[in-house]
């Protein structure tokens, strides 16, 4: 099955639900492919985790500055707010989520990753790169709040935000941000990431209590976000 | 008290003289000048520059001037409100930021210390000290929140402020509170001006910079006074730029 335009494809390998973004370009993040990736995600129903890869040299290499610069500056809230509705629908997800940084994962698209329950990086190439100080661009509330709850090291954040480092899986490993590296190319990275789903997959966890879990273990983030997304199922009895 | 000078891109504060540079009105005043001073050539000269914050002698700083204070709490008070515009100073540098550690830092000089980006300390001799629990003072509450924001390992943050531990070096980079260890003081005050001319040599907008910093730690900038920028600001800075 293919989503409009191509931006990506989705599959499904065993129960595990697998949407990769497509194309030979740096798969820029504008509004058309992230209205592309939230169908994939929506289309994920039944499954029992998600997985979102990258083929080619990039996972994703962030927004798409150059639709930023020819769009009306009215729409610039619009790629924010589609950015933050794809969170807060990665966020609610009833099942668990892996990210396969496939290649080169920079700025929002580094902040895709971290969205997810567990990261594989490829670990022969590719760099994970928060861009921003580089670029000149200021750091929204949201995503450096992603960042604060997902990479709790200071030490670590600084170096990634402050410093902008780029980093190997190894190095990402070893700080912590990312939870393996794989060897090989980018379909070895893929087959760990789908092979790590299945695992967590394989565990029967009820889906709802997955994402009422999540949302309570990273609760700030979740409050940026919830307003944006696809909207709750019925909230579940709590204990 | 304090000296400033400039050399090429890094700008060099010099707490000067053989004492503990204990932190009283007129240290802090003279910091915050030249600490002003720093970043108003820095923003003439365009994008790129760092500042490295050093000690003569055997102290960075032994913190607040409890002599001067004595038994006035009210004096205490004082000197506690007048260090926290300077840990915003700081933190809201328009700049990266070094702190050689060629010396003791205790209490309020170890929190000077944090205010940095980055600390490159000495091997062979001096401890980072936050002596509050010890001396028998609590933390203010800025300071916690500092402590907070810069020590994420809740061990090492314990250790340092419920168990008042001397920290060395070595043990500060593994604790993750000091980032590159030196033999010497030499080496280290040489060492962090050469970090710093790197760091400076990135060329960082200025304003972006210290808006990055600030947005790791925005409960720590709150409580220091400073008034964090809206997303809208930010998203407006963004538009401008294209």
């Amino acid at each position: 099955m293919e989503s409009k335009d191509s931006l990506c494809t989705v599959e499904r390998r065993g129960r595990v639900h697998l949407i990769t973004i497509t194309g030979a370009d740096d798969h820029r993040l504008n509004p058309t492919r992230l209205a592309a990736i939230r169908s994939a995600v929506a289309a994920s129903t039944g499954a029992g985790a998600l997985v979102i890869a990258g083929e080619g040299k990039y996972f994703s290499n962030g927004f798409d500055t150059e639709w930023v610069r020819t769009a009306p500056s009215h729409l610039h809230a619009t790629m924010d707010g589609t950015f933050r509705a794809l969170v807060a629908d990665l966020f609610s997800l009833p099942m668990p989520t892996v990210a396969a940084v496939t290649g080169h994962a920079a700025a929002a698209g580094c902040a895709l990753a971290l969205a997810h329950d567990a990261v594989v990086m490829r670990g022969s190439r590719g760099f994970l790169y928060m861009s921003e100080v580089d670029a000149g661009i200021k750091i929204v509330d949201f995503f450096a709040e992603l960042v604060r709850e997902k990479v709790p090291d200071a030490v670590a954040r600084r170096d990634q935000l402050l410093r902008g480092d780029k980093m190997t899986a190894a190095e990402a490993v070893r700080r912590g941000i990312v939870d393996a590296a794989v060897d090989g190319g980018v379909e070895d990275v893929v087959e760990a990431a789908v092979a790590e789903a299945e695992r967590l997959a394989a565990r029967g966890w009820d889906g709802e209590v997955v994402a009422e879990i999540r949302k309570a273990l990273w609760p700030k983030v979740w409050s940026k976000v919830k307003d944006h997304g696809a909207g709750p199922a019925a909230p579940r009895p709590r204990l | 008290m304090c000296t400033l000078e400039q050399r090429g891109r890094v700008f060099v504060l010099t707490l000067t003289g053989d004492g503990e540079h204990r932190l009283g009105h007129a240290l802090i005043s003279s910091l915050r000048s030249a600490i002003a001073s720093a970043a108003e050539a820095a923003a003439k000269a365009g994008p790129g520059a760092a500042l490295v914050t050093v000690g003569e002698g055997r102290f960075f700083s032994n913190g607040l001037d409890i002599g001067w204070a004595g038994t006035s709490r009210a004096r205490l008070g004082e000197l506690v409100d007048a260090l926290r515009p300077l840990a915003a100073d700081l933190l809201a540098l328009p700049m990266p930021t070094v702190a050689a550690l060629t010396g003791h830092a205790s209490a309020g000089g170890f929190l000077l210390a944090l205010c940095h980006d980055y600390r490159i300390m000495r091997g062979d001799r001096g401890v980072l000290y936050m002596s509050e629990v010890d001396i028998g003072l609590p933390l203010p509450p800025y300071f916690g929140a500092v402590l907070r924001a810069k020590i994420t390992s809740a061990n090492a943050l314990r250790d340092v402020a419920l168990r008042g531990k001397k920290v060395k070096a070595a043990e500060g980079k593994e604790m993750g509170i000091v980032d590159a260890v030196y033999p010497s003081a030499a080496e280290t005050a040489a060492e962090a001006f050469k970090f710093a001319e790197q760091l400076a040599a990135r060329k960082w907008n200025g304003g972006v910079y210290a808006s990055i910093r600030m947005s790791m730690f925005p409960e720590a900038c709150r409580s220091v006074g400073i008034v964090e920028e809206s997303d809208e600001e930010k998203r407006k800075h963004f538009a401008s730029k294209l």
